[in-house]
């Protein structure tokens, strides 16, 4: 199967190096990684995010539908703002994560970001489910109809106030606007994946250019490798590595994202949360630092007391820090901040430390 | 593009051997080290080991990948750049000079002969 081209492409085809990532053919790296990691750390910087999903809900049993295939709680939801959440299966392992925007326009409309690769299959399952349950909504994948960026760093504000006459200073962390960005319409949300101050903007496909152009001279331009260290820092989940429903079937609560999770609304997987959040998880979800000279990465095993307890699921030298960092599963009893253990890098195991995350001060 | 200095001989796997003294320093092309990316770690063998021509005698990663390292050359280990274990990045900003990685007492110097020359590396590489 051929990769999906981000619109961006032709923008930035002769600067970057590439890698397919979710059935998309993304930059990875454009100047460094390390570069582009510190940029945003410490100035700002714009990725192309347009293999992320757009899926679009509106009609009078919107709200409803959403309800009932996300974990959190969408009538919390004022016009022009925003939730992270869930999607789950009957038994409560997460299918994706996703970011649910209730538009700005419109009685209760909203637009939904599953992960790159995932359009498809959660468009069907929205469709199939509202025919199933006959609701009144209209369902659309739009992920070919949007271009996304995100301009993220302590310069963001700056960066997107020098584009538009809309007041981004005063939005708060997850709100989302309609705006004129340097003559393109687009929907400017306080949002991001890199644990910084940022926001990310949707565009119509066409105008995708205009928009990477205006942001060309202030914003560094980072790609996928950035975007996974800077979130590696936060302790982020990454679906399809960190969570995935084949290859690492976790549920929000071993996910160290419970709080995802409303009970007291009906949605499929609830009754399975529930029982699992009453006895708490078998695993869950914990950072570490190696101790030792090495990088622990996806795959690698964690031991402890001489014996194989969980694993690595993502792992990079931290960029900010200067020390190897990882993510990953490991029992409850192990979970502790300042339990030693050890990851096994090529048939030797290295000292590891269970840490807090996220592994930075979170701004 | 890339650096391919005329005084060392290469593999396809782009480690160099230089070839002009019975000690060869051994390390990883201009090419290799672009394509990786920023490295963030080096394993070495010891002062003492011997390594053996196209077999693996390291590893190397950088930020978005793990790459074996393999010999260029058969030889017994006489000096490894520990300076690499603090600025593996110097294996970036100068894969020829302070970014190499190992000395070797050359075992054979007829193995030189299975090695690229920095032409057919230029070639490969282009």
């Amino acid at each position: 199967m051929a990769l999906r081209k981000p619109p961006l492409y032709d923008a930035y085809a002769g600067d970057a190096s590439f890698t397919g990532f979710g059935g998309w053919e993304m930059p990875v790296e454009f100047d460094s990684i390390r570069a582009e990691h510190a940029a945003v750390r410490e100035s700002v910087g714009i990725f192309d995010v347009s293999h992320m999903g757009e899926i679009h809900v509106s009609g009078p049993d919107a709200t409803a539908l959403m309800q009932r295939l996300t974990s959190n709680d969408v009538t919390r939801l004022s016009p022009g703002e925003s939730q992270y959440s869930t999607i789950t299966d009957e038994s409560g392992t997460i299918i994706d994560d996703t970011i649910v925007y209730r538009l700005p326009r419109g009685d209760a409309e909203y637009l939904f970001v599953p992960n790159a690769g995932h359009d498809e299959e959660i468009y069907r399952r929205w469709v199939d489910h509202r025919d199933e349950w006959e609701l009144a909504a209209d369902v659309e994948n739009q992920t070919e109809d949007w271009a996304m960026v995100a301009i993220q760093g302590p310069d963001a504000a700056a960066a997107v106030a020098g584009t538009t006459e809309t007041d981004v200073a005063s939005l708060s962390k997850g709100d989302i606007v309609e705006a004129d960005v340097s003559g393109v319409e687009s929907l400017i949300a306080r949002t991001g994946y890199t644990g910084e101050d940022g926001f990310e903007i949707l565009c119509p496909t066409a105008d995708a250019g205009a928009l990477w152009t205006a942001f060309a001279d202030d914003c560094t331009p980072c790609g996928l490798g950035a975007r996974d260290t800077l979130r590696t820092e936060m302790g982020y989940l990454l679906s399809g590595q960190d969570f995935d429903p084949a290859d690492e079937p976790r549920t929000p609560y071993e996910a160290g994202i419970g709080w995802t999770v409303a009970l007291d609304t009906e949605f499929v997987g609830r009754d399975a949360l529930a029982e699992i959040d009453a006895e708490g998880p078998d695993e869950t979800f914990v950072g570490l630092v190696l101790r030792e000279r090495g990088i622990a990465r996806h795959g690698y095993a964690i031991v402890a007391d001489g014996e194989d307890v969980g694993h690595v699921t993502s792992g990079t030298m931290s960029p900010t820090l200067g020390e190897a960092i990882a993510l990953g599963y490991v029992p409850t009893s192990y979970a502790e901040p300042g339990t030693e253990v050890s990851v096994v890098v090529r048939d030797r195991e290295k000292r590891a430390e269970i840490v807090a995350t996220p592994f930075i001060e979170d701004n | 593009m890339f650096e391919v200095p005329e005084d060392r001989k290469y593999l396809e796997s782009h480690e160099y051997a230089t070839t002009d003294s019975e000690t060869a320093t051994v390390g990883i092309t201009d090419f290799a080290q672009d394509e990786l990316g920023d490295v963030v770690f080096v394993e070495l063998p010891a002062v003492g080991d011997e390594i053996a021509q196209n077999e693996e005698f390291g590893v190397v990663e950088s930020i978005k990948a793990v790459s074996d390292l393999y010999a260029p050359i058969s030889g017994t280990v006489t000096a490894v750049n520990e300076a690499l274990f603090d600025q593996p990045e110097l294996v970036n900003e100068d894969p020829y000079g302070d970014g190499w990685l190992l000395e070797v007492e050359v075992a054979d110097e007829a193995e030189f002969e299975d090695l690229l020359s920095a032409e057919e590396y230029r070639e490969q590489t282009e």
